[in-house]
């Protein structure tokens, strides 16, 4: 099944979790963050040059919900970075499914940064590649790959894609 | 024969290097002349490595402080490198960041002039007009059009340029404790496992104070203090070479209880007992592959490269200067061929604590910013330079600014000011 021919219910709870996942960061929620994902899981910044070289480098890599959450904890208490808040753009959800319970998932995100000083920059444009599945009844990401064109990163990248 | 020093490189007099004026960082005068005197001077400049040139027509685009420069392997399998400017009328010849050229030809554009991998020119359209009309006079050389060249050499699989005669041999160049930490990280054929880029607000000689600077190490950085793993008390220090050139180590093994209770005791943020634990302390399991008990090495060789082993990462940071206030930072990541699938899998998963999204490495770009933009309209102040003493040269601690003072002292030969 693909856009075209996937249920209405099923569409939109897909898109409730892609949508959900933005907003947690946006609001600053991040805490809750790790929810979105299943115990065992595969969270990655990849720039697309790596990715189109078959090159494994990634910004950020996750193999556990532990790690998603030292992640958080060390940007919280550790890390040292100006005051900064993201706003995140998504668009243009490609979603299969076979089964009604596992979704291939391909987004579009574009992620403007506002410091301090009130300037909002195009700070991280590029595409989620998702595998979503069923955990205990909710849609979790299995698997997120957030691909980015802007391989040029400002400054420095804390807070998640 | 001199040039006229321009003011804003006027330097304190009888400072021993302690006092750098902050007009150094944001002159666009200066900057200029940086790039004459250092990066266009005789220093080895780093272009990348023969990894990724892998076969005849293999080609990389990078830059030699802010100029163009494309590496080649020709058809004898020779590494070349060239500006990429073409000979005709200045235009940029290749436009991709890497690849192949199948027929080792690279053309321009503009009007399909086309190079050899060693920047020689082959062909000239039109040449010799069109029916009996135009052309090149006959006379054209076009030997005498070749592309600006680089002079190159391969060292242990590391592909470094310039554009100066004088420049000394490699070896000589880095130095003897630089060569040896060369020789211990590059010790078998590497493969490349990924690039990351980062683009900095700030003048690029911050950075190169900051690789050489350890006792901002676990002050600015708070992941390992916070989840009480580094420490300043750990064994280690800074060593200089030839003034410019530095290598910054740690030794686990050497943790000095005395210095212990001192870093207690001096209530800094520094040692916080392990405040917080991580979650998932697989992070920070690593495995040796060294014979000794180094877990941090970041040495510098000045004025583009800093090659780092920060657990089980290996990189390349490539510092690429793009004007008086700002600077790309290209981190080339690299594994050995002969890697377990283990190992390898522990070099990604450690890519967490380095790059532009680093753990214990991200804050280097922010502090570079904070120096940039404090020093605005106050060029005619210095800083202080005094940690450690007033000295020039190695240390065996971390609370000393000794090889950026001799950063300073070997800037201002090269620039003769």
């Amino acid at each position: 099944m693909s856009n075209s021919d996937l249920s209405q219910e099923l569409k939109e709870e897909v898109e409730a979790l892609l949508n959900a996942y933005v907003q947690c960061i946006d609001d600053d929620d991040l805490e809750r963050w790790p929810d979105f994902f299943t115990d065992e899981c595969l969270y990655q910044v990849i720039p697309r040059e790596n990715h189109e070289m078959g090159l494994p480098t990634a910004v950020m890599w996750c193999d556990s919900r532990g790690m998603l959450e030292d992640r958080i904890t060390a940007l919280r208490h550790a890390n040292v970075y100006q005051v900064q808040w993201y706003r995140h753009i998504i668009s243009n959800p490609v979603i299969k499914t076979e089964d009604g319970d596992t979704f291939q998932v391909q987004s579009n995100y574009a992620v403007f940064k506002t410091c301090n000083d009130g300037e909002s920059t195009v700070y991280n444009v590029g595409r989620y590649v998702d595998e979503i599945v069923r955990d205990k009844g909710v849609l979790k990401f299995k698997k997120r790959s957030a691909i980015y064109d802007t391989h040029r990163i400002t400054t420095l990248m804390v807070i998640p894609i | 024969m001199n040039a006229i020093t321009p003011p804003h490189l006027k330097w304190p007099v009888d400072t021993d290097y302690t006092a750098v004026p902050y007009s150094i960082f944001n002159s666009r005068e200066v900057y200029d002349l940086e790039q004459k005197k250092i990066h266009n001077g005789p220093t080895w400049n780093y272009l990348g490595t023969e990894a990724e040139l892998p076969e005849k027509g293999s080609f990389k685009s990078t830059y030699i402080g802010d100029t163009p420069v494309v590496v080649t392997r020709g058809q004898d399998n020779e590494i070349y490198a060239w500006v990429n400017r073409c000979a005709h009328r200045g235009a940029e010849i290749c436009r991709e960041r890497h690849g192949k050229s199948e027929d080792g030809a690279y053309t321009c554009v503009y009007h399909q002039w086309a190079f050899d991998a060693k920047g020689d020119l082959h062909g000239v359209p039109f040449q010799r007009g069109l029916a009996g009309k135009g052309g090149m006079p006959s006379d054209f050389d076009k030997k005498q059009h070749s592309l600006r060249k680089v002079r190159v050499v391969n060292h242990r699989g590391v592909i470094f340029g310039t554009f100066s005669d004088d420049t000394p041999d490699i070896e000589e160049y880095m130095g003897e404790d630089v060569s040896y930490h060369f020789d211990r990280i590059l010790k078998g054929p590497i493969e490349i496992i990924g690039h990351t880029r980062q683009y900095i607000a700030g003048n690029w000689k911050f950075y190169s104070e900051n690789t050489k600077d350890p006792y901002h190490a676990s002050l600015l950085h708070l992941f390992h203090p916070t989840f009480g793993i580094y420490r300043a008390s750990l064994g280690g220090g800074t060593i200089v070479n030839n003034d410019v050139h530095s290598v910054l180590w740690v030794e686990n093994s050497k943790e000095d209880e005395s210095k212990l209770s001192d870093v207690r005791s001096d209530n800094t943020r520094t040692y916080q007992d392990g405040t917080y634990q991580l979650a998932d302390m697989s992070l920070l399991a690593g495995a040796k592959e060294f014979d000794d008990d180094t877990s941090t090495v970041i040495f510098s060789l000045f004025p583009s490269l800093v090659v780092h082993q920060i657990q089980n990462t290996l990189a390349f940071r490539q510092i690429l200067p793009k004007n008086e206030n700002e600077f790309e930072l290209v981190w080339t990541f690299f594994g050995y061929a002969d890697d377990t699938e283990e190992l390898r899998n522990m070099r990604l998963k450690q890519l967490n604590l380095v790059g532009p999204a680093g753990l214990i490495s991200m804050e280097d770009g922010e502090s570079t910013e904070l120096c940039q933009k404090a020093i605005v309209r106050d060029g005619g102040y210095t800083n202080v330079l005094e940690m450690g003493g007033v000295g020039t040269g190695t240390d065996d601690h971390f609370v000393t600014e000794g090889a950026i003072r001799s950063l300073w002292k070997g800037y201002r030969k090269l620039m003769d000011v």
